[in-house]
């Protein structure tokens, strides 16, 4: 990537950011509203920034970001890995795949007082809710990445005998990266979000530091840590596209 | 990247000929039904000699791909057998039989040269030298480590053809393979593949809809009936061995492609 390329791709969305928060800063000033309901931009940063704030709003972003970055890569490993066993038969497809389901319709806030039950640590518990919120798009798109390679391309490796290995590892994950790459692109957001709920049961993070700020009417905190929550999704995000870039630079549309 | 190889293969495809040259096949009234309701082949029966060039001509859909894809083995005749004649042992690693797909069908992750090298891996065959040679062969020399989605429609045909060829085949298979591409592409290829079918002395079965086409390229033309596919028409294409674009001026020619023509509109209205 040169730097021309990463120019085009990071100034856009910061021009964008900054006129936004220009925008609402002006606005929010504008019509008085007040800073309990809806602090302005500038308060928000200026809470960020606060030596009282800063060091426990970056330890927490640390935690919450050690938890769903673990819970994000079970996601993945695992969610490839029962994408392909799903994918090799039919059978087992239309046993198994209606439990992924259940993954994804599971109320979290019914869950996450069980797995603090389940789990030695707060830290466990809270891996294991992002990993049950941001599993099921992993086994989603990657199974319909598997199970749509081009039948021709199926009949090719037939001709020639090609083992199961082989079709695997040089046919079907190959032509299934770009949608597994989708799934991870939705998995690393879901893992933020069950990171900071599994947080507001098992403890630590950003999430207790949301209770904490709500409990004393600190709009502004609140904000402040939401902020970050965002900053940690697009983090994760980013990496997603960065691994993305160079597995497909070559040959898929998405990044030509 | 192309495996280095520690002497540039003078010509494999001589190599090749060592072996008996082509594969023959035998079709006793095969019959090919889908689900038991469509029927695509119909009490088909045909033999095609070895070592010749056979178009199989009719209208898009009449089943002339299934037949062909039974053929290659891809699929299974609910009635009737398929058999080949002459010399059936292989090399290890070598396929008898490759097949071209309607579209080049590469896998566009990877260049042309492992591209063209894939049935060879898949067949666990460690040589590698024939991908540089076919590589060259097909007039991709230059082309070799670029990735499908940065050549042309031709280009990417000639990859396909390279990878079909690259494990010595004695019979190759080739579904409408030029249909999208342009005219003067299109008669680089026919040429192409002429002289390759003329190097090796394999045996090839040719699936077009195109008169012209079949009558240019091969010896012998068998028009099918629109679904389900019978044989209309089994021909022989009276027109000298050697040819090249001037024969389509040729009076012989028009007079061949018509009656290629009349025998296909037969097999529309039988249909």
């Amino acid at each position: 990537m040169n730097w021309r390329r990463v120019l085009k791709l990071t100034l856009p969305p910061l021009i964008s950011f900054i006129v936004m928060t220009l925008l609402a800063e002006m606005l929010i000033r504008g019509l008085e509203v007040s800073s309990f309901l809806l602090p302005p931009p500038s308060s928000i940063l200026k809470a960020l920034v606060h030596p009282t704030h800063r060091g426990p709003l970056l330890a927490a972003m640390g935690t919450t970001a050690l938890a769903a970055g673990t819970g994000f890569v079970l996601s993945g490993v695992i969610g490839i890995s029962v994408a392909i066993a799903l994918s090799s038969s039919r059978w087992i497809e239309r046993a198994f795949y209606p439990f992924a389901i259940f993954f994804q319709t599971v109320p979290l806030i019914a869950i996450a007082p069980l797995l603090v039950i389940w789990t030695r640590t707060s830290l466990q518990a809270v891996i294991a809710s992002a990993f049950i919120v941001s599993i099921f798009p992993v086994i989603a798109s990657s199974l319909s990445g598997l199970l749509s390679v081009d039948p021709n391309l199926r009949d090719l490796f037939r001709l020639y005998r090609g083992s199961r290995k082989d079709t695997l590892l040089k046919l079907r994950l190959p032509s299934a990266t770009p949608q597994i790459l989708t799934g991870l692109r939705v998995a690393a957001g879901l893992s933020v979000v069950g990171a900071i709920v599994g947080e507001f049961f098992a403890g630590g993070g950003l999430g207790i530091f949301l209770q904490t700020a709500l409990k004393e009417q600190r709009t502004d905190l609140i904000f402040a840590a939401v902020l970050l929550a965002a900053v940690l999704g697009l983090i994760l995000f980013g990496l997603v596209n960065f691994a993305g870039y160079f597995l497909l630079r070559r040959w898929h549309a998405s990044v030509q | 990247m192309s495996e280095p190889s520690p002497n540039p293969p003078s010509s494999p495809v001589e190599d090749a000929d060592a072996s008996p040259a082509g594969l023959g096949v035998q079709i006793h009234n095969v019959t090919r039904t889908f689900d038991g309701k469509v029927t695509a082949v119909d009490d088909l029966s045909l033999t095609i000699e070895p070592g010749s060039f056979v178009a199989l001509l009719g209208p898009s859909g009449c089943g002339k791909s299934t037949l062909l894809r039974m053929i290659a083995g891809l699929d299974k005749p609910t009635s009737g057998t398929i058999q080949f004649t002459g010399d059936l042992s292989t090399r290890e690693g070598q396929s008898p039989i490759a097949f071209v797909f309607q579209d080049a069908h590469l896998l566009p992750w990877r260049t042309v040269s492992r591209n063209i090298a894939l049935p060879l891996e898949l067949m666990k065959n460690p040589e590698r030298g024939t991908v540089a040679y076919m590589t060259a062969r097909v007039g991709l020399a230059d082309a070799a480590d670029r990735y499908p989605a940065q050549l042309s429609g031709g280009m990417r045909m000639r990859v396909s053809l390279a990878r079909a060829l690259v494990t010595h085949p004695r019979l190759l298979l080739l579904d409408e393979p030029f249909a999208a591409l342009d005219e003067i592409t299109r008669q680089k290829l026919d040429d192409l593949l002429l002289d390759l079918w003329r190097e090796t002395g394999i045996t090839v079965i040719f699936v077009t809809h195109s008169t012209s086409e079949a009558a240019y390229l091969a010896q012998r033309a068998v028009v099918f009936s629109s679904r389900p596919a019978r044989i209309v028409a089994d021909m022989p294409i009276d027109l000298p061995a050697e040819r090249d674009r001037t024969v389509r001026g040729q009076a012989a020619f028009a007079q061949v492609t018509a009656q290629l023509y009349d025998a296909l509109e037969k097999g529309e209205q039988h249909g």
